[in-house]
């Protein structure tokens, strides 16, 4: 049985660490939002997994393609690994900005093209998982898995744009502004400090659980490894 | 005497292209073809998505209440609803017919490229759709006293369907190659294809409005660019979901 790599275990520490810091920046150090008042400090959480999902989904298109091309089942358990923890992360990003939608625009959810885009990701990769699961050969699955990410990548940017064409109400707060939006707001200097220090955070305990799911992939291989030469 | 020589293999190598392309579009015809026929002589594909279609029709009419009113807005996208419905019903028993009588791997051995037998199921499935449409149009016509026979609603209808057929065949033969395959269509293919569908509906419900051709000819060119794309990514991809 092979140990644990020190390094994983080191990290898995630090982004426990991490996760506490951003956490006390998020509700502590930073400012209360004029306007929104304490609600608004879902949004250092909000961006910060939504980041590191939405890597993780160009990331799985990426790895599609470098199976497809090298036919190693390596690179298919990656890309497991990389579509399971980015599913995690961008249902809690839908959930707290569902939370932070209640009282910045007055209700859970609306039909905003960032908004619907993500529910059709997320049942993308939803729908990828239930594909995987009816299929017992491997080099089968893996090569359905890879197709289909690859399609959900292609398709997602496509939705985005397509329902671009009607209004968003959702704020932009980096880069750009959109006079429509509603719940826009300016970040001060220990905004910026928590709102990066998230980012931060969220990339290594994403990088950390991306890691021990590889891991784990690697294992439930070996287990059916096994589980074939005992029955033979 | 070289230079002719150098003409003369110009000529053939663009002699064998055009053979090739044609034998290429007579490979795909002969496909369509077979599938047609099979369809005619048993017709329980195209009865079972028309009979299907009209019971959605049906159902939506008391769901919505369709009165003079709400028709109005609601007639696209009750259309598109019903065509994506029947579509799923329709691309899931083409496949299911190649693959339980073992006729997709005697395709796979015809000395033809992989994407020929793409291109073939991806027409005959869009012959069916069509089919179905040019049924399904004048009934709704007629039940809900609207006329939705304009040329431009009818060119909405055949790009929306050619996005929307071209990438249910590839996961249509995806998903017939899985235990759950009966169910896992419509969850492979809607999230999918939804950018179709919406660019489709948007555009068929700007010209029942009464808007002119060009307020809409944006949606529609989304719609024909989604089409490229949809087209090229599946007949790329093909080759991966068929290979044993």
């Amino acid at each position: 049985m092979n140990q644990k790599p020190l390094a994983l275990k080191v990290l898995d520490i630090v982004s426990l660490i991490l996760l506490l810091a951003a956490a006390y920046l998020a509700i502590v150090v930073a400012p209360t939002e004029k306007v929104m008042g304490d609600v608004q400090r879902v949004f250092y959480f909000h961006v910060g997994t939504a980041w590191v999902a939405l890597i993780g989904f160009v990331f799985t298109a990426v790895l599609s393609v470098i199976y497809l091309i090298t036919k190693n089942l390596k690179w298919d358990r990656i890309q497991v690994a990389a579509v399971e923890v980015s599913v995690v992360f961008f249902l809690i990003t839908i959930i707290l900005g569902s939370i932070w939608a209640r009282p910045a625009w007055n209700t859970w959810w609306t039909w905003d093209p960032r908004l619907t885009t993500a529910a059709i990701a997320e049942l993308i990769y939803i729908a990828y998982f239930m594909l995987r699961q009816g299929i017992d050969d491997p080099d089968k699955r893996a090569r359905f898995g890879a197709v289909y990410a690859l399609i959900g990548g292609l398709s997602a940017p496509i939705t985005f744009f397509a329902i671009r064409l009607f209004r968003t109400i959702h704020p932009v707060v980096i880069a750009g502004a959109n006079a429509e939006a509603e719940g826009n707001f300016s970040m001060s200097g220990d905004m910026l400090s928590a709102f990066f220090f998230a980012l931060f955070a969220f990339t290594v305990i994403f990088i950390d659980l991306f890691w021990n799911r590889i891991r784990l992939g690697e294992f439930q291989n070996e287990v059916e490894e096994m589980k074939l030469k005992a029955s033979y | 005497m070289a230079k002719q020589k150098t003409i003369d293999n110009r000529q053939r190598a663009i002699g064998d292209e055009r053979q090739s392309s044609a034998s290429f579009i007579q490979a795909i015809g002969a496909i369509v073809w077979k599938d047609l026929r099979a369809e005619f002589r048993s017709w329980e594909l195209i009865s079972s998505m028309l009979v299907f279609s009209l019971l959605v029709i049906l159902i939506f009419n008391f769901a919505l209440e369709l009165d003079v009113k709400t028709r109005q807005s609601v007639t696209a996208g009750v259309l598109w609803a019903t065509f994506a419905f029947a579509g799923t019903l329709g691309l899931n028993r083409s496949m299911a017919i190649e693959k339980d009588r073992g006729c997709l791997d005697g395709l796979l051995l015809a000395p033809v490229d992989r994407s020929v037998i793409y291109f073939g199921k991806f027409f005959s499935n869009l012959a069916f759709m069509l089919i179905v449409e040019a049924i399904v149009l004048p009934v709704y016509s007629v039940l809900y006293n609207t006329n939705l026979f304009q040329p431009g609603l009818l060119l909405v209808i055949l790009l929306g369907s050619i996005g929307y057929t071209s990438i249910g065949t590839l996961l249509a033969a995806m998903s017939v190659q899985t235990r759950t395959r009966d169910i896992l269509l419509p969850i492979l293919l809607f999230p999918v294809v939804f950018a179709v569908l919406l660019a489709a509906v948007k555009a068929s419900g700007g010209l029942l409005d009464n808007s002119t051709f060009a307020d809409v000819s944006f949606s529609i060119n989304l719609l024909i660019a989604y089409d490229v794309i949809f087209v090229a990514a599946s007949f790329m991809l093909f080759d991966s979901i068929v290979e044993e």
